[in-house]
């Protein structure tokens, strides 16, 4: 069961930093495309205890970043979604097939994925990411070479099938089977890493909407990844960030795929459950 | 540290020579301003600049420039290496003088754009435009 | 010498005779600056798209000249007269001499 002295330490400082509500965005509502509305604002789960409300990363950026996810042709991710479509038919691999030769049509066989992921797939004996399933249907059925976890062709392809499930709440297990790897990346969340000697809790639960040098930080919520930042004009995949925030701290950061990033690609969504999936979000 | 005759002579003209360089941003923009304007004045008015005042990211800035009855529009980022941003030229089917783009910012600038009025006058307009560099934003 | 550079254009599928409407337009680019340094320190020389045209039935709606402070993946917003039914057409010049183009009919109803 759930470690009763990290809730109740996470609950502490809670009540020490003033909880506010999201105040310096500019906006709250998102519907995109004109009539996909979003849920950004949600309480969070009974297991979690260290925020009382989860809010997107879309909250926290300025209206001119915010616009930029209220269209699709505007969203700077659109090239690349346009890739990812290519790709979903696009032969690779000894057995001759694309995504499509088992999966057929996109929208239907995706839709709904994306929110449940990253969840416990019984064959494998663990807990699978979207990226390592994807992975896993390229070697094991299409006879292709994985991709590169955190590179381009991946990205591209959670972000389309991402959409098929965008505007669905996430809705990730962290009971069963999965319960041990989500203990594990609660613990991670916690603990404190790198010569900073900083967790992920201390930024993105006790210092959410207070500013680090410029950045304006959110709660570090992944409803949005794939996320297109402006900074690398890209894609950029959740463990990839993961490794991004590690090696801030000044440490010696774990790599995208590995176990550890997995068990906290688990709990750090269940800290969103509830949220719209938002991918391809835009981000700074 | 003692120098030779030569050496002091050389450090000198070092000196002089990079005190000769011109400024080169500022200069690039009175050229480029100068090109367009073909050394005519410059007034104000009927020039409209959107730009956020805070840009989360220099990488992509939105930006609209707007006069209603113009030929031509220049945009300059004049605190860039490279100050030419764009120049918007309006044919017989544009439905306005009026244009949006995506621009590079490298810092903290002035954005300034200039408009070619039908009748052959200038005007132009600026607005600052704050550059965050993050914190730990990776 | 870029690849992979994609245009992708928005156009209303009708206008009334005479009605101004909205387009916009985005070509994947990566828009090299010509001030970024490679891994080895050298400076990675200038590639970009200089020049945009949208013109309709052989008429000029804008001409853009592009210089590097334009963003990566150029993005334009701008507004065209539809005089009668016809064809748009998108015209990208790059610095390496392609020309990439994409055009989009227009109906009037």
């Amino acid at each position: 069961m759930i470690k009763t002295s990290l809730i109740k330490t996470a609950g502490i400082v809670a009540l020490l930093t003033c909880a506010t509500s999201a105040a310096a965005q500019d906006d709250n509502q998102l519907v995109i495309n004109g009539d996909l509305e979003m849920i950004t604002e949600v309480p969070t789960q009974d297991y979690i205890g260290g925020i009382k409300t989860a809010y997107s990363g879309w909250r926290y950026r300025n209206s001119d970043m915010q616009a930029m996810q209220l269209d699709d042709f505007e969203n700077p991710a659109s090239l690349a979604v346009d890739e990812g479509m290519a790709s979903w038919t696009n032969v690779d691999g000894s057995e001759g097939k694309s995504c499509a030769s088992c999966h057929e049509d996109l929208a239907a066989s995706m839709s709904g994925v994306r929110a449940v992921y990253p969840k416990w797939n019984e064959d494998a004996g663990a807990v699978m990411t979207l990226a390592s399933q994807i992975n896993n249907c390229r070697t094991e059925q299409m006879g292709a070479e994985a991709w590169k976890y955190d590179g381009t062709e991946m990205t591209g392809m959670e972000a389309v099938i991402s959409l098929q499930s965008r505007g669905m709440p996430v809705n990730v297990a962290v009971d069963g089977p999965a319960h041990d790897t989500w203990l594990k990346g609660e613990e991670m969340y916690y603990t404190r890493y790198g010569q900073l000697e900083l967790s992920c809790a201390n930024c993105h639960e006790d210092n959410a909407d207070n500013y680090i040098r410029a950045d304006h930080l959110s709660q570090g919520q992944i409803n949005g990844f794939p996320a297109f930042r402006l900074k690398t004009g890209g894609l950029v995949q959740v463990q990839n960030r993961f490794k991004g925030c590690i090696r801030d701290t000044r440490a010696e950061t774990f790599s995208a795929g590995s176990e550890e990033f997995v068990a906290l690609e688990l709990y750090v969504a269940s800290r969103g459950n509830g949220l719209s999936v938002e991918a391809p979000s835009v981000r700074p | 540290m003692k120098f030779s005759r030569r050496e002091t002579m050389l450090m000198a003209l070092g000196a002089s020579a990079v005190a000769m360089l011109p400024m080169p941003a500022m200069a690039d923009v009175d050229e480029l301003i100068a090109a367009f304007t073909g050394g005519a004045e410059v007034g104000e008015g009927g020039l409209t600049l959107t730009a956020p005042e805070i840009a989360e990211n220099g990488n992509t800035v939105p930006v609209e420039v707007s006069a209603p009855g113009a030929v031509s529009i220049m945009l300059l980022a004049t605190g860039n290496p490279t100050p030419g941003a764009a120049t918007f030229n309006f044919g017989p089917l544009a439905g306005s003088q009026s244009a949006s783009t995506r621009i590079r910012l490298a810092k903290t600038q002035n954005v300034m754009a200039v408009a070619k009025m039908a009748d052959g006058s200038f005007v132009q307009v600026t607005q600052e435009v704050k550059v965050t560099i993050g914190g730990c934003g990776g | 010498m870029a690849d992979n550079v994609k245009p992708k254009v928005r156009v209303p599928k009708t206008a009334a005779a005479g009605e101004v409407i909205t387009l916009k337009t985005l070509i994947s680019h990566p828009m090299e600056s010509g001030q970024r340094k490679d891994a080895d320190g050298n400076l990675i020389p200038r590639s970009i798209i200089n020049r945009f045209t949208c013109d309709f039935n052989e008429q000029n709606v804008i001409d853009v000249t592009m210089e590097p402070a334009i963003s990566t993946n150029p993005y334009f917003e701008f507004q065209a007269t539809v005089p009668e039914a016809g064809t748009f057409t998108f015209t990208w010049y790059d610095d390496d001499g392609s020309v990439y183009t994409d055009t989009q009919d227009i109906a009037i109803g």
